[in-house]
């Protein structure tokens, strides 16, 4: 089976996130990139269905050339190839990725299954997957946890009300998942060094826009009260047992 | 005329979500239709109660499941067909995944995770970002506004209830060619508690010293139905496996309550445990990180503290 | 959640390895009210302490570095936070064996137990090391892997157990308040704390710490990378933190140690990677931390083919993924040693940086005795941080350094190895003339110095001068060198000596004032020169130098290049306060030509009318001389055993007495020659000590041959230990000793041995290694200096020199300062 995965690359932050000066973007000149937990395990499961049905697991990401170190990430994860989607940011809008996702799906050989993560780590819009279904009439389930595939059908688990849903989807299928999925892999250093040598194939992006459009980023206003303290040693006991008492987690 | 999609619960009432959707959707101005799947059962009077007066109930047999692509489906046709200035839904991932399919078939944006809404021209969000650190401010130009609402976007204010509410049954037409997924089990939540879920997180660091140290932390997070949780250091040492890490190398978890036990709060850990709604750091130093950013704290060594904690939580059971 | 105190006696800056050494150190020698403040959190505040691999490997070349591992290491050890597990640094290639033989010297010079081994014994102690890659190993028992954020949190304990230390983490230093040039208030987002003492231990950040004082501490952030690959079986089935000796992969640049069930691979190999202090993110922006910069893979590609070939074994296997990589941020400057001590802007004000792990607390303890004392145990010579001249504190020349020694961290360093980094920044006023010569400069203190000249290579000829057989001897050498000096002992020379460090001194107090700081009697006749020892106040040396009266109430000082920078700081922090002494660094001012040689009257009796006969004008004098219209400040005087002057002028007349001299000097046959042969081959020949060679603080003049023969009256600053030494017989004595039967030629830094192969120390544990070496042209043999306790100073005595692996025979030529050459110094008082 074919799979392929689609990443975002996005900044790796830390607890707090420092802006441009016209808070416009999240200020990257200290920052790494990664892909979000999401997409680990998204491209995890890639290389283990491919592994296990002797297809082919790739990845796709939008934007410009900078990407393809996430792209690599992915290949010194297992994947065995990448396509990038010209795009002149790496965080284009829902619409723009979705149109530069589908286009490519359009021009690639086909895929048994495309994998999503449930959200992008950075602008958080939960989308693109449900638009790329939509636009090439797949199904989709999102959520997705736990994946078994059969001849012409994939079981797609998600937890939901309280349980877990297990559905099923008719090939060729769309899936966003959720980090838990698995425990992706590290790279490995012969992975790292195969990855960095790879290919990477790029495809022209389409003129696409959106009404959808950033103005500014700011700060959630946080407030955190001073700690209280509860005492020293075992003394404290009492009053944790209050507190704990007060959260309602006993009795 | 705006649409509020309504997520109902197991027993089919609106959920706490889909209340807070319709009061944002009252307060765009305009007649609020609320738009539902399944039989009506007690929704009309719930809903009057927040003095909604539309309830468009839509019916198909491939709306069964329930499958949310379907839904979407469903729900954009109704939006084709109605021409409602907004339609909204609570950013739950199922209501999310409504909407999204809905945009796409619309051909319009959609703004989630939204705390806040102001209609003009055009119109304008406030939506979170990398998981509600930051918040944007967006313009949403479309013809139709499709947004998910957070919780806590508004608080649900006084209404009046509305005399009564006119429910109409629409059966969208849904395309015969689609390949759909469809839902085949719905079982039970399997036991077991994991760290990303649990509503409580005892987790130790360098402070619990050893493998054998952990006992005790098991002892508390069993009283307190919670999971047990590390920083690297437990790992990296060989204490705990990576699975139990939390931290920006390990898991990022949001519990009720995060019980830090001898773990300083090296920012790769504290960035895995910020959303936690509060904190009780136990630790022999008072200027640990950890420490100055609980909600609660405790000044001491972590086999002095949990074994007392665990005690008085048994005296007080009387077990 | 501790009250902030509003007085301190000292505020230490950092709670990393270094800001917890140095509070202990205080609490124990007696300080109170210690305030050690942190931006971040604890134990952790994410400096570079936090992600250091924290290896401890005790062998360096420099004794003042192996010192103070030695001493950290004591001190981890003590404090229960040391695991020893063994080094091995291998080698891939012929040059590093050689390099891993002169390490071994080090090791036996610095009294560590350290043995040569081979592949095989190499793959026995690490057994999953592909050995097929390996010539060699040099194994070291004693590394060891330590942890400093507990050792930290250990020495705050007993700190705050003492009753001296409070600790506010969370608390950011917003200024620095001086008065009067010393430290008065530190202002924090806690409170503003009033404190006569300030300790800046804030690692990468420190420049910016020193900057709020007005004051530099020239370093820079740079980036060294590191990986952990894992789960490795062989290493989890240890379960334990470290099981295995570390591996230095030396040529590759690289390390590899186990980290639990993981192998830690670092590298010093890629690019250097600079970072502004200014520009580290805050704990709250940092991904990781604040030290840790996100990775950047391709940087390090190469360093993980390396790691394939020595570690194929257990690195090529699917499940043993990186898990973690970062940019991990350390300190460098501008010569790669620390910077430690009293920073010579501001008084009060204390440099604790750019320490490694390995070092930390020693340098708590040596700068927390420095600061009680006045001088720490171990001399802390090179780390000074008031050795820099101003150029030197610049950022550009802090990166440019830092950005070429970043890749030497593993690197095969030859002790006379030149900079290539911004260079040319200090030139004399010969420098055009020099350059058509074909001089080959080397730099000291930014100054570019003739070592040679090439268009003197045909005397190499001429006198049948050998070249020298081995390569690593003859690296940046010549042999015009012993050429050169021949022709001045045949003739005469002139050397360009601009780069001496001058300072003017006058005023009402200007006598009272040397007094004090100077061995020798100052109270001399106008026109005297003086050589004279100054002592730190352990009577160990503090530099020497030559002092000339030029009038009642004013002098002029005269000290080498390298420690020019020291010298001054020391002289300025000595000022009286009552304003009458005026001290003023005319170095720039003044531009130095040394004539010396058998000729050299001959040559200033040409250019000048004044009398420069013997009973006009000898030795040890000085008077002003006409050459022309040009004023000279004449000063006979000599470092290479020869007749001869040091002829100062003001730098603008440079080219004209340049000109002058050598338009004379040439019917007399005058070469212009190196500090070849004014630094090592003439004056190793005359047996003169050179500061920061022969001369530390932990030997005082006695030890040293330079007791002078009366002990004056007044008091001076180590006089006491001086006068104690002078009564007393010497613990040890330096000798110059023959290097005959091999052409091979010691560096410096090798052990002297007993004749059957046992290291040498004397009664207080001081260990006898080279201190000088070089060719000695006019005797026909090499020369090395080196200190030996009494029962070895004994002329005739045999003893061996360990060099690249090889001993050699050497004789005690000389015990005590009489020169080889020319003893009754007739030459240069004729």
């Amino acid at each position: 089976m074919d799979v392929l995965v689609c990443i975002k690359r996005v900044p790796a932050v830390g607890a707090e996130i420092a802006l441009t000066a016209d808070a416009t973007a999240v200020d990257t000149r200290h920052l790494g990139f990664t892909i979000g937990p999401h997409e680990e395990c998204a491209v995890e499961e890639a290389v283990r269905l491919a592994d296990r049905t002797g297809g082919r697991a790739g990845v796709l990401t939008v934007g410009p050339p900078e990407t393809e170190e996430q792209l690599r990430y992915a290949l010194s994860m297992g994947a065995d190839h990448a396509i990038r989607v010209e795009a002149p940011v790496a965080d284009p809008e829902p619409e723009v990725t979705t149109a530069a996702i589908t286009g490519a799906l359009r021009e690639l050989p086909p895929y048994d299954l495309v994998l999503f993560g449930e959200a992008s780590a950075d602008a958080g819009h939960a989308q693109v997957g449900f638009r790329v279904a939509c636009a090439l009439r797949r199904p989709i389930v999102g959520g997705v946890k736990g994946i078994d595939v059969g001849e012409e059908h994939v079981t797609l688990r998600r937890e939901a009300g309280g349980g877990v849903e297990v559905h099923e989807a008719p090939l060729p299928a769309v899936a966003a998942v959720l980090e838990g999925l698995n425990l992706p892999r590290y790279p490995t250093i012969k992975g790292r060094l195969r990855a960095k040598k790879a290919p990477v194939r790029v495809l022209a992006g389409p003129a696409a826009t959106s009404g959808l459009r950033t103005l500014r980023l700011r700060h959630r206003p946080e407030a955190r009260a001073e700690t209280v303290l509860l005492g020293h040693g075992a003394g404290a006991a009492p009053a944790v047992v209050d507190v704990l008492a007060e959260l309602g987690v006993v009795r | 005329m705006v649409l509020a999609w309504i997520e109902r619960d197991a027993q089919g009432s609106p959920t706490a979500a889909a209340g807070e959707v319709l009061a944002t959707a009252r307060e765009l101005g305009a007649e609020v239709t609320a738009v539902a799947v399944g039989e009506p059962g007690d929704l009309p009077d719930d809903l009057a109660k927040q003095g909604v007066a539309h309830l468009v109930l839509l019916r198909h047999d491939l709306l069964a499941d329930a499958e949310p692509a379907t839904v979407g489906e469903a729900l954009a046709g109704l939006a084709a067909a109605r021409g409602p200035a907004a339609v909204l839904a609570a950013a739950t991932p199922e209501s999310t995944e409504v909407l999204a399919w809905a945009a796409a078939a619309l051909g319009v944006p959609l703004a989630t995770a939204c705390t806040g809404i102001r209609p003009g021209e055009p119109w304008e969000v406030t939506r979170e970002r990398a998981g509600g650190i930051l918040l944007e401010d967006a313009v949403l130009d479309a013809p139709v506004h499709l947004a998910t609402l957070t919780g806590g976007a508004r608080t649900t204010g006084e209404t009046a209830p509305a005399p009564e509410v006119g429910v109409e049954v629409v059966v969208p037409e849904l395309d015969p060619t689609l390949p759909r997924a469809r839902l085949v089990e719905h079982r039970a939540r399997a036991s077991g508690m994991t760290l990303a879920t649990a509503p409580v997180v005892v987790s130790g660091g360098r402070g619990v010293g050893s493998a054998e140290g952990y006992a005790v932390l098991e002892e508390l997070a069993g009283l307190l139905g919670g999971a047990v949780g590390c920083s690297r250091v437990a790992t990296n040492n060989g204490w705990r496996p990576h699975a139990d890490q939390v931290g920006l190398t390990g898991t990022r978890i949001s519990p009720d309550l995060y019980v830090a036990c001898g773990i300083s709060g090296a920012t790769q850990h504290w960035v895995g445990c910020m959303s936690a709604r509060s904190i009780l750091a136990v630790n022999t130093d008072p200027e640990a990180a950890m420490v100055r950013r609980a909600t609660w704290a405790v000044i001491g060594d972590v086999h002095e503290v949990l074994p007392a904690v665990v005690a008085e939580i048994r005296r007080r059971a009387g077990t | 959640m501790t009250p902030f105190p509003d007085r301190a006696q000292v505020v230490v800056i950092g709670a990393g390895i270094v800001g917890n050494a140095v509070v202990h150190h205080l609490a124990r020698l007696g300080w109170r009210d210690v305030l050690l403040v942190d931006k971040g959190p604890l134990p952790d505040p994410g400096g570079s302490t936090g992600h250091a691999s924290n290896f401890v490997f005790p062998v360096d070349h420099s004794r003042e570095i192996t010192l103070l591992t030695a001493d950290s290491a004591r001190q981890y050890t003590e404090l229960g936070t040391l695991t020893t597990c063994g080094g091995i640094e291998v080698a891939r290639t012929e040059e590093r064996v050689q390099e891993l033989h002169r390490r071994m010297s080090s090791a036996t010079a610095w009294g560590i137990d350290a043995e040569m081994i081979s592949p095989a014994e190499v793959a026995e102690k690490v057994p999953f090391l592909d050995p097929s890659v390996v010539l060699a190993g040099f194994w070291t028992p004693s590394v060891s892997v330590v942890d400093p954020l507990r050792a930290g949190e250990l020495m705050r304990e007993r700190a705050t157990a003492a009753g001296a230390l409070t600790v506010s983490a969370l608390t950011e230093v917003l200024g620095i308040d001086t008065e009067d040039g010393r430290v008065r208030r530190v202002r924090t987002d806690r409170g503003d704390v009033e404190t006569e003492y300030v300790v800046i231990a804030c690692g990468v950040w420190s420049p910016r710490i020193a900057a709020l004082a007005g004051a530099t501490i020239p370093l820079t952030p740079a980036v060294h990378q590191m990986i952990d690959v894992g789960p490795i079986a062989e290493l989890a089935a240890t379960g334990r933190e470290i099981a295995f000796p570390i591996i230095r992969d030396m040529d590759p640049l690289m390390y590899e140690r186990q980290s639990g069930p993981d192998l830690e691979i670092g590298s010093y190999a890629h690019r250097p990677i600079l970072c502004d202090p200014d520009d580290i993110p805050s704990i709250a922006a940092a991904a990781l931390s604040p030290t840790q910069l996100p990775f950047t893979p391709d940087d390090f590609d190469p360093q993980m083919e390396a790691a394939l070939e020595l570690f194929g074994g257990i690195l090529d296997r699917p499940d043993a993924g990186i898990r973690h990589a970062i940019n991990g941020l350390l300190s460098l400057t501008p010569d790669g040693h620390p910077l430690l001590g009293e920073l010579p802007e501001v008084r009060g004000l204390w440099s604790a940086a750019a320490v490694w792990i390995k070092e930390g607390p020693g340098v708590g303890r040596l700068v927390a005795e420095w600061m009680t004392c006045g001088a720490p145990e171990i001399d802390p010579h090179a780390s000074d941080v008031a050795r820099f001249a101003p150029h030197e504190r610049t950022r550009a020349h802090v990166r440019a350094r830092a950005a070429e020694g970043f890749n030497k961290t593993y690197g095969i360093i030859h002790p006379r190895e030149q900079w290539s980094s911004d260079r040319g920044a200090r030139r004399s006023p010969f420098f055009p003339r020099e350059e058509a010569l074909g001089a080959e400069f080397f730099e000291v203190a930014g100054w570019e110095r003739p070592q040679w000249y090439r268009s003197n290579e045909p005397l190499v000829a001429e006198f049948g001068v050998e070249d020298r057989s081995h390569e690593w001897d003859a690296r940046w050498w010549s042999p015009i060198t012993s050429a050169e000096h021949l022709a001045m002992r045949r003739g005469v020379a002139m050397i360009d000596l601009s780069a001496f460090s001058q300072f003017a001194v006058h005023g009402p107090g200007a006598l009272a004032y040397l007094q004090h700081l100077c061995v020798a009697q100052m109270d001399r006749p106008v026109g005297r020169v003086i050589y004279t020892p100054v002592l730190g106040p352990d009577g160990g040396f503090r530099s020497d130098l030559t002092v000339v009266r030029l009038a009642d109430d004013a002098f002029r000082v005269v000290t080498g290049a390298s420690d020019g920078a020291r010298d001054l700081a020391w002289f300025r922090r000595h000022l009286p306060a009552d304003g009458s002494v005026a001290l003023e660094d005319v170095t720039s001012a003044v531009c130095t030509l040394g004539l010396w040689g058998p000729r050299a009257r001959d040559v200033l009796a040409e250019i000048t009318d004044d009398d420069v006969t013997d009973a006009a004008f000898p030795f040890a004098t000085a008077r002003t001389v006409h050459v022309g219209s040009i004023p000279v400040l004449a000063l006979r005087l000599s470092y290479v055993g020869e007749l001869g002057w040091e002829l100062h002028t003001a730098t603008e007349h440079g080219l004209r007495l340049w000109d002058a001299v050598a338009a004379a000097g040439a019917p007399h046959g005058i070469v212009p020659a190196g500090i070849g042969v004014y630094g090592t081959t003439a004056r190793l020949e005359k047996g003169y000590r050179l500061m920061g060679h022969e001369l530390d603080a932990e030997h005082g003049p006695v030890e040293a041959g330079l007791a002078l023969p009366r002990l004056k009256e007044a008091d001076f600053v180590g006089k006491a230990a001086y006068t104690k030494a002078r009564e007393g017989e010497p613990e040890a004595t330096l000798c110059t000793l023959r290097l005959d039967g091999t052409t091979r030629v010691p560096q410096g830094g090798e052990p002297i041995l007993t004749p059957d192969g046992a290291r040498i120390t004397d009664r207080r544990g001081r260990p006898s290694y080279v201190t000088s070496a070089g060719t000695a042209p006019s005797l026909g043999t090499h020369l090395v200096l080196a200190y030996l306790p009494p029962w070895h100073a004994v002329e005739g005595t045999g003893l061996l020199v360990e060099y690249l692996g090889e001993r050699y025979p050497v004789t005690v030529a000389r015990a005590g300062r009489t020169p080889l050459f020319d003893p009754d110094d007739t030459r240069m008082r004729g």
